[in-house]
């Protein structure tokens, strides 16, 4: 087996072996699958109960709603899978054992990455089916077939995959927990309140480009007139990833750990 | 074989690591000694390629560190105590880094027996006791059978039976020719484990020979006199010679006298007629050696006592 074989070998053990992967991976499918039934039941109950109007439902959408909530978790075991090597002194260890910083850095990340697109595909998928068939109960539910759902419903994991390398690049970056995790938030949550200090206009335009509001665009079919279109949108998100995770690669080489 | 050359740290104003060059061979054990905050730490750190050097150079075999491929197989290092992942069992602790240098889980195995954790193997790191951790440490320096092994202040915190494992295990594993570096700041455990002393103080070069040769160069014998008129023996100790200072240790008033033997000493009081009642002769220690080399070389020495009690 090839060298890099083997490393990537050694940060999948590192990542399926302590307890955060699993509380994140438990919260996730708890707050993709469990909040997206909540939702689409409600819906589906007040469509046939005369409470809602079914005109201009994004049904998708509706039943990825619990996305929002899973990328917390997903963006804190970002953080936490490099962070934590810095803050328990394991990083020693593992720069003695990988003294090619940048290539560990990248093992580290394709491994954290690979796992989140697949679990994140997976709560993307199974939050559609749940939710479209609570919906077909008050005739609303859409398939995979409807035009623009099959591309959300795979953005939904390909979303969770970029915030969870947003939180991955951020903790790199700053290499504390506490300090990666509060700017990991503010990055995905505080700009949005930042920007209504902008004048209307300019903040009307800039609030497409945050972050959240950038690359949810992918899992949204019916699409606010004036937001990036979905693949544009999470482009730019994983523009923000990028941005934390290329000094973090640089910085890497030149720190001392 | 670990070459340090002209190696120096400094971390904004402090200069951790001054100018320091030496050579560390194999088959013996080379103690890294000096007081705490000596810069011991950095150094070993400079060595694994963990710290960047401000000046100077360090190679293993004559390569830098951080230009090995999967350096398991060519150094093994323990460093300070808990460089683990707390959630983690042991075996999957080694097993991530045995991975990562192409090692198989049937090493991991034989390390975890070398070191007697094999059933603790499946527990959580950070519910392991220091001794524990020391020898998880020790087990993951283990694991690609290196020729070269660091440890920083392995023994720092053990007990009895603990400080005499590593001391037979590091001892055992120079003598299968291979390079044991060492650092610590115990004098005491030094001069049971290793045969060659490097000695550091405020990160400069204090002293860097064997063990014996250390001992015999660093520290003179002395012998404490108690008589019935010291000021007046005192005196004639001088005339004859002798460097004379007041004994500072015991409780009756005595003198320190290097530079006579005891029979000079007696046949001197004798011809004047001061009746000697006590005639010690002292040995100089490893200890002493370095508390006076070291002496003007601490940083923090209150606190550095305290770790040594």
């Amino acid at each position: 087996m090839s060298t890099e074989m083997n490393l990537l070998q050694s940060e999948w053990t590192k990542l399926r072996s302590v307890r955060s992967t699993y509380w994140t991976a438990a919260v996730a499918t708890l707050a993709s699958i469990g909040y997206g039934i909540g939702i689409c039941a409600r819906t589906a109950y007040n469509i046939n109960h005369g409470h809602q109007d079914p005109h201009g439902l994004d049904a998708t959408l509706t039943s990825l709603n619990g996305l929002y909530i899973a990328q917390v978790a997903v963006g804190i075991l970002g953080v936490l899978t490099i962070s934590s090597e810095y803050g328990t002194g394991m990083i020693r260890a593992t720069l003695c054992a990988v003294p090619q910083r940048r290539t560990m850095l990248a093992a580290k990340g394709a491994v954290f990455a690979l796992a989140t697109l697949i679990g994140g595909e997976i709560l993307s998928f199974t939050a559609f089916g749940i939710g479209q068939a609570l919906l077909a109960s008050a005739h609303v539910g859409v398939s995979l077939h409807d035009p623009g759902a099959l591309r959300a419903t795979i953005g939904g994991g390909l979303y969770l995959t970029a915030v969870g390398l947003l939180g991955f690049g951020i903790g790199a970056l700053l290499r504390h927990t506490a300090g990666a995790l509060s700017a990991f938030f503010a990055v995905l949550f505080a700009l949005t309140a930042i920007t209504d200090l902008l004048p209307t206009n300019w903040r009307n335009v800039v609030i497409n480009y945050l972050p959240a509001n950038a690359g949810n665009q992918i899992f949204n079919v019916l699409r606010p007139h004036d937001a990036l279109g979905p693949w544009a949108g999470l482009s730019v998100l994983c523009l923000y990833a990028l941005a934390a995770i290329i000094p973090a690669a640089l910085l890497i080489e030149r720190r001392d750990a | 074989m670990i070459d340090v050359c002209e190696l120096s740290k400094r971390f904004g104003k402090t200069v951790a690591v001054d100018g320091l060059t030496f050579t560390v061979k194999p088959g013996q054990v080379t103690g890294f000694l000096g007081p705490n905050g000596a810069g011991k730490s950095t150094t070993m750190r400079m060595i694994l390629g963990l710290d960047a050097p401000t000046a100077g150079a360090v190679t293993i075999d004559g390569r830098a560190y951080r230009s090995l491929r999967q350096p398991l197989h060519e150094v093994g290092a323990v460093l300070e105590v808990r460089a683990v992942h707390g959630g983690r069992s042991a075996y999957n602790h080694l097993l991530c880094l045995a991975q990562s240098n192409s090692i198989g889980r049937r090493r991991v195995e034989e390390v975890l027996d070398i070191v007697g954790l094999r059933d603790v193997a499946r527990r959580r790191v950070g519910r392991f006791s220091l001794g524990m951790s020391q020898r998880l440490g020790i087990a993951a320096a283990l694991l690609g059978d290196p020729p070269i092994l660091l440890c920083d202040e392995p023994v720092n915190g053990l007990d009895p039976d603990g400080i005499l494992w590593i001391r037979t295990l590091l001892r055992d594993l120079a003598a299968e020719g291979r390079t044991v570096f060492v650092s610590s700041h115990l004098m005491s455990e030094m001069a049971l484990t290793a045969d060659h002393l490097i000695v550091i103080g405020r990160g400069k070069l204090l002293a860097d020979a064997s063990t014996t040769e250390f001992i015999r160069t660093s520290s003179h014998d002395y012998i404490t006199v108690r008589a019935a008129n010291p000021l007046a023996l005192a005196e004639l100790l001088r005339r004859a010679g002798a460097t004379v200072h007041d004994e500072p240790d015991g409780d009756q008033p005595a003198l320190r006298v290097a530079g006579l033997g005891g029979t000079a000493i007696g046949d001197l009081a004798a011809q004047h007629g001061i009746p000697v009642y006590e005639l010690t002769p002292h040995q100089a220690s490893l200890e002493a050696a370095y508390m006076q080399l070291t002496h003007d070389h601490r940083d923090f020495a209150a606190k550095s006592e305290e770790h040594v009690q």
